[in-house]
């Protein structure tokens, strides 16, 4: 593998790959001794242009874990508040002998570009582009999924015949994305549900099925219930009238949660709002994988960091 | 390209026999003893061995896997390579003496690394190792504890160990350079 940028490019093989990896790399991690020799001497720059802490912190551990050396940059604090262009920073970097780059950016196709461009040499790994794609969380979440349904024996697997429904902030979200097309790729049915406001204008190329009402999609009693993140930092519009009637209409409270099969798999891919998209009962419960996702996201990173820099990378 | 075969099933599990003995003599019995293969073929060798040390101590004993793959010193000069699972038998290493089973020892870097792994699982009491063929060359200050054959070889032949878990038959063969 050469970049992550999208899993909307990544064939099943791919996948499974990745997700295998992450196993071996989530074995390695209950070990006495938690650090790997395989990086030693690659360097990794976390390239974070917008606020973060879980995916950084979650790519710093992954690369050291690894033995790869680190460098924590942000665009507060940099040469970019001094109006240095994207172009000048990846050629810094690349002056540095950067090996992978994490670049998470406001614009979408910013790793794309990066990957392209011929600026810089380094792997690109997205760690989310404006909202296009967030390829390390889908695949976390495919992770964290199939370990809840196959357990130990979840080697080799894909999500063949899981039903899982997104609800929320569809419009503003590069998760529900990323995992629109890995879920699907990996065999499950994927049903989005938002108020119209929060549907992007145009998915009529996208494998899903999108649904208005919560109470209708989750009596259909599907697998994985998927919440998402209101994300007030993005809406300069009104969406909603106010966040009390989309809690009421569109979040997990206490009365869908406990109508909810109790072996319904309830994600969140974080930071949560409690009490607007997600109640405390439910983010609590023994059916929300939300602390799972964070653990497995290091081991996943580690199989994204592993297939990109280990290997001859002129084939 | 010519194959010649070197060993068939019958010497390998003649082979596979003696060095069981050989480790239960060493080991004075089965106690505290951990098999772990290396994959791919040295699983399946550690599993056979195991499988002969029960039938002949009447303890029963198991095997485990140890995947060296992220501790490799040649990474960078292979296509990226997939790692297997590592298994280690529930009751641990600490205080155990482990055998490293492989199917051929060549220059010696995969133990190399696989001393490495163990080092971060635990600190046994021993290590020793076995291979079902020893072919030479070895470019490190290793060597075998139990050895099936030693088939001294030109670094130009490939050596194949086929088992019939995994190839669907047993037997041993050298193919000679391709010039």
């Amino acid at each position: 593998m050469r970049h992550l940028l999208s899993t909307r490019d990544l064939d099943l093989d791919t996948a499974i790959r990745l997700l295998d990896v992450a196993e071996d790399m989530a074995d390695t991690q209950q070990r006495e001794v938690k650090k790997l020799p395989t990086l030693r001497g690659k360097t990794v720059v976390n390239l974070f242009f917008e606020d973060s802490t879980r995916t950084r912190i979650s790519f710093e551990a992954a690369a050291k874990r690894l033995s790869a050396d680190v460098i924590n940059f942000s665009a507060k604090g940099s040469s970019v508040s001094k109006g240095e262009s994207l172009k000048d920073t990846a050629q810094t970097l690349q002056a540095m002998g950067a090996d992978a780059v994490v670049i998470r950016h406001p614009a979408s196709g910013a790793p794309q570009t990066l990957a392209t461009s011929g600026w810089i040499d380094a792997g690109i790994l997205n760690a989310g582009d404006g909202t296009h794609e967030h390829p390390t969380q889908a695949l976390l979440d495919a992770f964290t999924i199939r370990k809840r349904v196959h357990g130990a024996g979840s080697r080799g697997k894909s999500l063949d015949g899981l039903a899982v429904t997104i609800v929320g902030d569809i419009l503003h979200s590069r998760v529900a994305r990323s995992n629109v097309w890995l879920l699907t790729t990996l065999g499950a049915t994927v049903t989005l549900v938002a108020p119209p406001t929060l549907v992007p204008v145009d998915t009529r190329n996208w494998p899903v099925t999108i649904g208005y009402d919560l109470d209708d999609a989750l009596a259909s009693g599907p697998d994985v219930v998927m919440m998402l993140r209101i994300q007030g930092e993005r809406m300069r519009d009104a969406f909603f009238p106010n966040s009390r009637e989309y809690s009421r209409r569109w979040g997990l409270d206490d009365g869908r949660l406990h109508r909810l099969e109790p072996t319904t798999i309830v994600m969140h891919p974080g930071p949560m709002n409690r009490g607007l998209e997600i109640s405390a009962a439910a983010a609590d419960s023994p059916m929300s994988t939300v602390r799972e996702q964070v653990t497995n996201g290091v081991s996943v990173r580690m199989a994204a960091l592993y297939l990109l820099l280990s290997g001859d990378r002129e084939n | 390209m010519s194959a010649r075969v070197v060993f068939q099933q019958a010497d390998i599990a003649r082979a596979l026999t003696r060095i069981s003995h050989e480790i239960l003599e060493s080991n004075r019995g089965a106690d505290d003893l951990v098999l772990l293969g290396i994959p791919t073929r040295g699983v399946v060798l550690a599993d056979r061995i195991a499988a002969i040390i029960s039938d002949i101590s009447g303890t029963p004993m198991e095997a485990g896997s140890l995947d060296v793959t992220m501790y490799r010193d040649d990474l960078a000069k292979h296509p990226t390579r997939t790692p297997s699972p590592t298994r280690i038998p529930a009751s641990g290493i600490d205080g155990k003496t482990v055998i490293l089973v492989d199917d051929v020892l060549y220059s010696g870097r995969t133990i190399r690394a696989a001393l490495d792994a163990i080092g971060d699982i635990g600190r046994p009491r021993a290590v020793r190792l076995a291979a079902l063929i020893d072919r030479g060359h070895r470019e490190l200050p290793i060597r075998p504890d139990f050895v099936g054959k030693n088939l001294p070889s030109a670094q130009t032949e490939r050596i194949n160990v086929h088992l019939s878990e995994i190839d669907g038959a047993d037997l041993v063969s050298i193919d000679s350079a391709a010039r």
